[in-house]
C-alpha cells in the first residue's frame, strides 16, 4: 500500500509532511514532496485529502491484488470527489457529499 | 547525528498521545478547569493521527433508544465471555451518549430520521460521516487557550519520583536545523499528572500481508505500544493482555467487514456456499474462529456473502468505505466487479493488544487511575472495559481529565524539582543510538525476527492462532534474545531514532503478551487465546490475569472479578 507524489505538481507546501499519521513523507533536495518510507504506508489517504494540488495519488501494492489503478481525490466545497483512474485511461468517479451520512 | 537540544518544559497535566482519549481529554480539562495548563505530546501530528487517520464508520458504542446503559455492559461482558471490570464498563456506557452530543455540537455529521432523532444500526451503533471525525476534534482542541499542541514528539519513558509520576522524557522526530547541522532536540516535560493514551500496539506479529503492504493492516502501524511498555517498564499492573484482538477482515484491504454485515446483512459463508456462523457462535472471537475452522477443514476460503445486493447497496457500500478504508473501494472498481457480482472474501488479521476492542491494558481505578500514583489512562491504553471504541474513549478521556482536575485542585501541589541528571542519561542513551558504529542487526531485520518468532511460537496467523506451553516457553527465550540485540541498533537520525524505541516498545509488550497467554490455563476465547494444552475453558479461570514486573521479573497477580454493583479502587499501591 502506498502513495505516488507527482514532484512536476507538489507546490512544497509541507502540507502532507505534517498531516501524515507516520510522518512518513520528508522533502527531497529540491525541497519537493517524496515519500520516504513506501512500505510504512498505511494507505490512510490523510496526505491525498490534504494536498491542495491533487499532487498525491494512492495504489493497491501488487502483493495485495493491486492492478496498478491510481486513486485522487479533490476536495470542493463540502464534497469530496474520488477519481479512479484505471490502467486503460479510462476515469470513475464518486462524490462524497461531507454533510451526508453514511447509509450503512 | 546527536542531540543538541533540550527542551524543558512544565505543565500541569501532560497528555501523551493527541489521539481520541487524549483530545477528548483535553477538551474536558478547558471546561473544568480553564486555568489548567495542558501539554499534548504527539508523535505524529494531531489533525489525523491514531486510529481516526481515515475516518470511522458508525459510532459503535451508543446507547440507542429503548436501551439502558447496564444492557451495554451486558453485551460486552458476554461477548468477553465474563471477563470484564463492569465498573468500568458502566461509567464508560453512561458517558456514551454525552460525548456523541459533544461531537455533533463540534461538527460531526450524524443521521436523524423526519423527528430528528439518531437513526440506529443495530441495537448499539448510530450512523454518520466519520470521515472528518479526527480534524474535527484537533480544530476544536487547537482553539484552546490553556492547551499546547506539541506534534512530531516521541515519548520513550515516564519520569517517576518517589513512587509517583513527574512527566515523560521524548524527543522530537524532525532534526533541528538552526544552526545549519542537523541534530536532534530531546524533551522533558514535568507535570503534576500525566495522561497516557497512545493507543494500542499493532506489529508485535507476521502480518497479514508481509511484504511491501506490510502496513496495510487493520490496527494503526504507528500505535506501538509505547504506553503499555513505558508502564509496564515503570512497575505498573497490566491486566487480561492475553485476551488479543484479532479482527475478522476483507481479504487484502484489511478493511473492515461491519459495514458489509449490518449494512447489506450479508451473511459469513464458505466456499460450498454455506451460512456457518451459527455453527460456531456470534461472539468476535467466535466469528474469527469459525472462519479459521471452515479453512482448515477445507472448505475455505470464506466470504460475506454480498452477491445478489442491489446497485443502490453497492453504491452506499462504496461510498461508506470511502469514508473510512478507500482501499476497499478501490479494489472493488480495480477489479471491475461491484459486490452485487463478487462476495467478498474475508481473513483474520494478526493479533494486536488493543484495550478498546478487548479488555487487555492497564489496571485502572474507576478514575481511570493507573497503579502509578497520578499516572492516568485512557482509550485503547486501559484495560478492563472492551468494546469501548470511539465513542468510550472519549468517555474515558473525560472521566480521566475530570479525575485529573480534582486532584489537582485538592492536592495543591508543586512540580517537583527538576534532576538534570535523569534527563542527561536519557539523552546519553538516545545518542548512543544515533552514534552506534557496532550494530550488526538494523531495526527492520529484528522487527521481522520478532513477528516471526511471535507467529510462530505465540498464536499468529502461520499457526491458526494457536499455541501450547512448549511453544510459548520458545517464544519468551527467543524474543528475550531478540530484545539483547535490540540494545545494539543504530539509527541514522531521529526518525530512525523512533524506529529503534517502537522495536523495543513491541518486545517489551511481546513479553508481557506472553506471560500473560501462559499464565491462563484455559482456552475461554477460542482464535484470542487459543491454548491447545488446555482446549476446554473452565469456571476456575473466572478471575482476571493481571501482570506486574519487578526487578525486571514479570509476575503474575490473580485477582477477583469485579461484578455488577461492585467497584474497584486502588489500596495500599
Ligand atoms: C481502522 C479503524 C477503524 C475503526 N472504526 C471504528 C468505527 O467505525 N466506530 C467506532 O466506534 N470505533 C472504530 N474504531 C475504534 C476507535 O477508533 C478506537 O478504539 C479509538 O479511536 C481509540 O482511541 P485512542 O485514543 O485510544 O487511540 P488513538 O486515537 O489511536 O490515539 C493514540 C495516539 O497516541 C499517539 N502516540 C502513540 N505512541 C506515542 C508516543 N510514544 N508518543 C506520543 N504519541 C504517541 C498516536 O500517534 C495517536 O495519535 C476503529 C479503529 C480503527 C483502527
Ligand atoms: S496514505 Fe496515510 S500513511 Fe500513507 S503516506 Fe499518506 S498520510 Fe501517510
Ligand atoms: S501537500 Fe501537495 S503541494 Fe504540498 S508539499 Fe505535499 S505534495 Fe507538495
Amino acid at each position: 500500500m502506498s502513495i505516488v507524489i507527482d514532484k512536476n505538481i507538489c507546490k512544497s507546501c509541507g502540507r502532507c509532511l505534517s498531516v501524515c499519521p507516520g510522518s512518513l513523507i520528508k522533502k527531497d533536495t529540491e525541497n519537493k514532496a517524496f515519500i520516504k518510507y513506501p512500505k510504512d504506508c498505511w494507505g490512510c489517504t490523510s496526505c491525498i485529502k490534504e494536498c491542495p494540488f491533487d499532487a498525491i495519488s494512492f495504489y493497491l501494492g501488487a502483493d495485495i491484488g493491486g492492478m496498478g489503478s491510481k486513486m485522487t481525490v479533490k476536495q470542493r466545497d463540502h464534497y469530496l470527489d474520488w477519481n479512479i483512474e484505471k490502467t486503460d485511461g479510462t476515469v470513475e468517479t464518486i462524490v462524497i457529499d461531507k454533510k451526508e451520512s453514511n447509509k450503512y | 547525528m546527536e542531540i543538541k537540544r533540550k527542551e524543558r518544559l512544565e505543565t500541569d497535566i501532560l497528555i501523551i498521545g493527541g489521539g481520541t482519549a487524549g483530545c477528548y481529554a483535553a477538551l474536558t480539562i478547558a471546561v473544568e478547569s480553564p486555568e489548567c495548563s495542558v501539554i499534548i505530546a504527539e508523535k505524529a501530528n494531531i489533525k489525523r493521527s491514531g486510529c481516526l487517520a481515515a475516518g470511522v464508520n458508525a459510532i459503535n458504542a451508543y446507547i440507542v433508544e429503548g436501551r439502558k446503559p447496564e444492557d451495554y455492559v451486558d453485551y460486552a461482558n458476554k461477548d468477553a465471555d465474563g471477563i470484564v471490570r463492569e465498573d468500568l464498563l458502566l461509567t464508560m456506557s453512561e458517558g456514551l451518549n454525552r460525548v456523541t452530543a459533544k461531537m455533533e455540537n463540534l461538527g460531526l455529521v450524524i443521521l436523524k430520521d423526519e423527528n430528528g432523532k439518531y437513526v440506529a444500526r443495530g441495537n448499539r451503533n448510530i450512523k454518520i460521516n466519520g470521515e472528518n471525525i479526527k480534524p474535527i476534534m484537533a480544530d476544536a482542541v487547537k482553539k484552546l487557550s490553556n492547551v499546547t499542541v506539541i506534534n512530531q514528539v516521541n515519548i520513550t519513558d515516564y519520569i517517576i519520583e518517589n513512587n509517583e509520576i513527574a512527566g515523560a522524557y521524548g524527543f522530537s522526530i524532525e532534526e533541528d536545523n538552526t544552526d545549519g547541522n542537523l541534530s536532534g532536540v530531546a524533551y522533558e516535560i514535568r507535570a503534576k499528572k500525566v495522561l497516557c493514551a497512545t493507543g494500542g500496539a499493532s506489529g508485535l506479529y507476521k502480518p497479514n500481508n508481509p511484504g511491501f503492504s506490510r502496513h496495510k493492516m487493520w490496527y494503526p502501524p504507528f500505535n506501538t505500544g509505547a504506553g503499555y511498555a513505558m508502564g509496564i517498564n515503570a512497575g505498573a499492573e497490566m491486566t487480561t493482555f492475553e485476551m488479543r484482538f484479532i479482527a475478522l477482515r476483507c481479504k487484502d484491504t484489511i478493511a473492515p467487514t461491519g459495514t458489509i454485515a449490518q449494512g447489506v446483512g450479508a451473511k459469513q459463508v464458505n466456499a460450498l456456499g454455506e451460512n456457518y456462523e451459527g455453527k460456531y457462535g456470534i461472539t468476535t472471537s467466535q466469528r474469527v474462529y469459525g472462519t479459521v475452522k471452515e479453512n482448515l477443514e477445507g472448505r475455505g476460503p470464506c466470504y460475506l456473502r454480498t452477491e445478489g445486493i442491489s446497485e443502490a447497496q453497492d453504491d452506499s457500500l462504496k461510498k461508506a468505505y470511502l469514508n473510512m478504508a478507500p482501499s476497499q473501494t478501490l479494489k472493488w472498481i480495480e477489479s471491475g466487479k461491484n459486490p452485487s457480482e463478487q462476495n467478498v472474501e474475508i481473513e483474520g488479521t494478526e493479533p494486536y493488544v488493543v484495550g478498546g476492542h478487548t479488555a487487555s491494558g492497564y489496571w485502572v481505578d474507576t478514575n481511570r487511575e493507573t497503579t502509578l500514583h497520578g499516572l492516568y489512562a485512557a482509550g485503547d491504553v486501559a484495560g478492563g472495559c472492551p468494546q469501548k471504541y470511539v465513542t468510550g474513549a472519549m468517555v474515558e478521556g473525560e472521566i480521566a481529565a475530570k479525575a485529573m482536575v480534582a486532584a489537582i485542585q485538592s492536592e495543591n501541589k508543586t512540580l517537583s524539582e527538576k534532576s538534570a541528571d535523569e534527563f542527561d542519561k536519557k539523552v546519553a542513551e538516545y545518542d548512543a543510538i544515533l552514534q552506534n558504529t557496532t550494530a550488526t542487526y538494523s531495526i527492520e531485520q529484528l522487527e521481522e525476527a520478532m513477528q516471526k518468532v511471535m507467529d510462530t511460537y505465540a498464536g499468529g496467523i502461520g499457526n491458526h492462532y494457536q499455541f501450547n506451553e512448549s511453544q510459548l516457553a520458545l517464544a519468551e527465550e527467543k524474543i528475550l534474545k531478540i530484545q539483547e540485540l535490540a540494545e545494539n541498533v543504530k539509527a541514522e537520525d531521529m526518525h530512525e531514532l523512533m524506529f529503534a524505541y517502537e522495536l523495543k516498545e513491541r518486545l517489551t509488550v511481546c513479553l508481557t503478551l506472553i506471560a500473560h497467554l501462559r499464565a491462563r490455563k484455559e482456552t475461554r476465547w477460542h482464535s484470542f487465546a487459543e491454548n491447545l494444552d488446555y482446549p476446554e475453558k473452565s469456571d476456575e479461570w473466572l478471575k482476571y490475569v493481571n501482570t506486574k514486573k519487578e526487578n525486571g521479573k514479570i509476575e503474575v497477580i490473580f485477582r477477583d472479578l469485579v461484578k455488577r454493583g461492585e467497584t474497584y479502587e486502588h489500596s495500599n499501591r
